[in-house]
């Protein structure tokens, strides 16, 4: 069965970002790019699952600028067998993105897609979901297993009280927790493999998208700091502390 | 405007988060109306309806309900939606999971992890693990949210009398099946409505030194939280983590031991009112955001503060 997994580019999850000084927008420019490290678990998934014998194609497939090719090229190189770019430089929201990807599922048909939960910029956790619904799939978030049976898919979901397994009939679609897997390292031979797959570029006008945003930032603004604290010297200060001075215990 | 919340409860209880939620919509303005979409769920729907400012509680009653699967619950959720100017819940992983399905089938572009309520259409949200805060303004006919629930004080659980009302349907999807839960059992209270916090990191070495942290914080009446690397190490199960990818919590006293303070963790704890660290490595960057830091080891200063407290 065929695959398709979505990913990302992102500021590098190690980059502490800051708004620009006239709070327009956060400042990326010279600020080291990734994939994002929720999507390179969906694409390690994704691998696993076609050394396992259960998928045979894997389709990479990212929005954005043209330098998101690179990212395609990083699934490529992990194991990915071809790329798709959905190519513009407009700001792209979870629901114009969501609204893209139906238009490669119906395309493509894979029986399975593979997204992260989030991804560390815009934190939104909304893209899978609203994909499975303009798909009419079935969903399952925050994946830490993933198993495909006969017709099914069984995930087990990360929950608030601990964990919850369901059940899906395919096609379906998977978001990734952070502990579903390890992902690989890609190798020099592959990196160097990954640049002779193919990858197709399109657009949001020829997926026949309407990607117009549906949310304007008004502004963004560094958080309340906290105050410097101070350092107690023993346990017995510090208990005499939160006892008189915090009043919290 | 009338606005939508949709509960977060187990059938037999609603859940804390519901309250706060609530209080979002309040910070909005209008009336309040609350759906319970369970399988015998009489009891939640009657606790829903003791919350004050509550109008109307919308009860779905039905086994398609019961696990709240969000391909049942979201159709359900959008059908209703349609007669609202707003749909809210609470940003838990229930809300996160069914929300944004609704919001797609309404073709509205939803808003995670509202912290504050700046006019009916324009909320402040974390972006960047919380390193960055951006006000959005919606243009969506009807606005889809989710709500960060240790942003907004919960309403009174009681004193309100709102009308309950039977909704009569039964959404199933038939393309997902529930095949069951493991859930974690703990008498302290639950992290994200505990008054206290106490967080284990790394430095704590192994799972049984957790216990460490469960006297301390029993006799504080804590819950006991953990980092991202406590978690991956597989000391404690990964309910109890606090972080970007875990649970928010803002905590009246929040102790941080043997954790370094990596963004991923701050973003999860850096509103709590009062926070602690204790860490034997002075250059931890938790000790830039600690009201009061300890450079001491860990297992000579919780046990002395377990005698101490």
């Amino acid at each position: 069965m065929k695959v398709l997994v979505a990913v990302k580019r992102v500021v590098d999850y190690n980059v502490k970002v800051r708004p620009k000084a006239d709070g327009s927008d956060v400042d990326t420019a010279n600020v080291k790019m990734s994939i994002n490290p929720f999507c390179e678990i969906a694409v390690e998934e994704a691998v696993r699952l076609k050394e396992k014998g259960v998928v045979s194609e894997i389709v990479a497939v990212s929005m954005g600028p043209k330098q998101c090719q690179e990212q395609i090229r990083t699934a490529l190189a992990l194991g990915a067998d071809r790329g798709i770019q959905v190519e513009t430089d407009a700001e792209l929201q979870p629901l114009a993105v969501a609204k893209c990807l139906k238009a490669i599922v119906e395309k493509e048909e894979p029986q399975l897609v593979i997204l992260g939960k989030q991804s560390i910029d815009g934190d939104n956790n909304q893209t899978g979901q609203m994909l499975a619904a303009l798909t009419g799939m079935g969903q399952g978030t925050f994946a830490s297993e993933v198993n495909v049976e006969d017709g099914s898919v069984k995930v087990t979901r990360e929950i608030d009280g601990g964990l919850q397994t369901v059940e899906l009939t395919l096609p379906a679609v998977v978001t990734t927790d952070l502990r579903l897997n390890e992902p690989r390292y890609a190798s020099l031979p592959n990196i160097m493999k990954a640049k002779k797959k193919p990858l197709d570029t399109t657009t949001p006008d020829e997926l026949g998208v309407d990607i117009a945003p549906r949310t304007k930032t008004l502004k963004v603004e560094p958080p309340a700091e906290r105050q410097a604290g101070i350092k107690v010297a023993d346990v017995a200060e510090l208990v005499e502390k939160l006892k008189s001075e915090a009043k919290v215990i | 405007m009338s606005i939508l919340v949709i509960a977060e409860h187990d059938n037999a209880e609603l859940k804390g988060a519901t309250l706060n939620t609530i209080a979002a919509a309040k910070a909005i303005g209008g009336d309040i109306d609350v759906l319970v979409a369970g399988s015998g769920c009489g009891a939640a729907a009657e606790a829903a309806a003791k919350a004050e400012g509550v109008s109307k509680v919308l009860v779905a009653d039905n086994a398609a309900y019961e696990h709240q699967l969000a391909e049942n619950v979201a159709k359900l959720v959008a059908d209703l939606g349609k007669n609202y100017s707003h749909v809210l819940a609470p940003a838990t992983t229930t809300g996160k999971n069914m929300l944004p399905r609704a919001a797609a089938l309404l073709d509205v572009q939803p808003i995670s992890d509202i912290i504050a309520v700046e006019g009916p259409d324009t909320f402040k949200r974390p972006i960047y693990a919380g390193n960055v805060i951006a006000t959005v303004q919606s243009s969506d006919a009807i606005k889809v949210a989710s709500v960060r629930t240790t942003a907004f004080d919960p309403v009174a659980a009681e004193g309100g009398s709102a009308v309950v009302e039977n909704v009569d349907v039964a959404e199933d999807a038939a393309v997902s099946k529930f095949v069951g839960e493991e859930l974690a059992e703990s008498d302290r209270p639950e992290l994200t409505a505990a008054r206290v916090v106490i967080s284990g990191g790394r430095g704590m070495q192994n799972g049984e030194n957790f216990e460490l942290l469960y006297k301390v914080a029993d006799k504080l009446g804590a819950a006991v939280g953990a980092s991202r690397a406590a978690v991956d190490a597989g000391f404690v199960p990964n309910d109890m983590q606090v972080g970007q990818t875990g649970k928010i919590v803002a905590p009246d006293l929040y102790v941080a031991v043997g954790i370094s303070g990596a963004i991923q963790h701050l973003a999860g704890m850096k509103d709590s009112k009062v926070i602690v660290a204790i860490n034997k490595d002075e250059e931890a960057p938790i000790f830039s955001v600690a009201d009061y830091g300890l450079v001491a080891d860990l297992f000579d200063a919780v046990p002395e503060l377990e005698t101490k407290l």
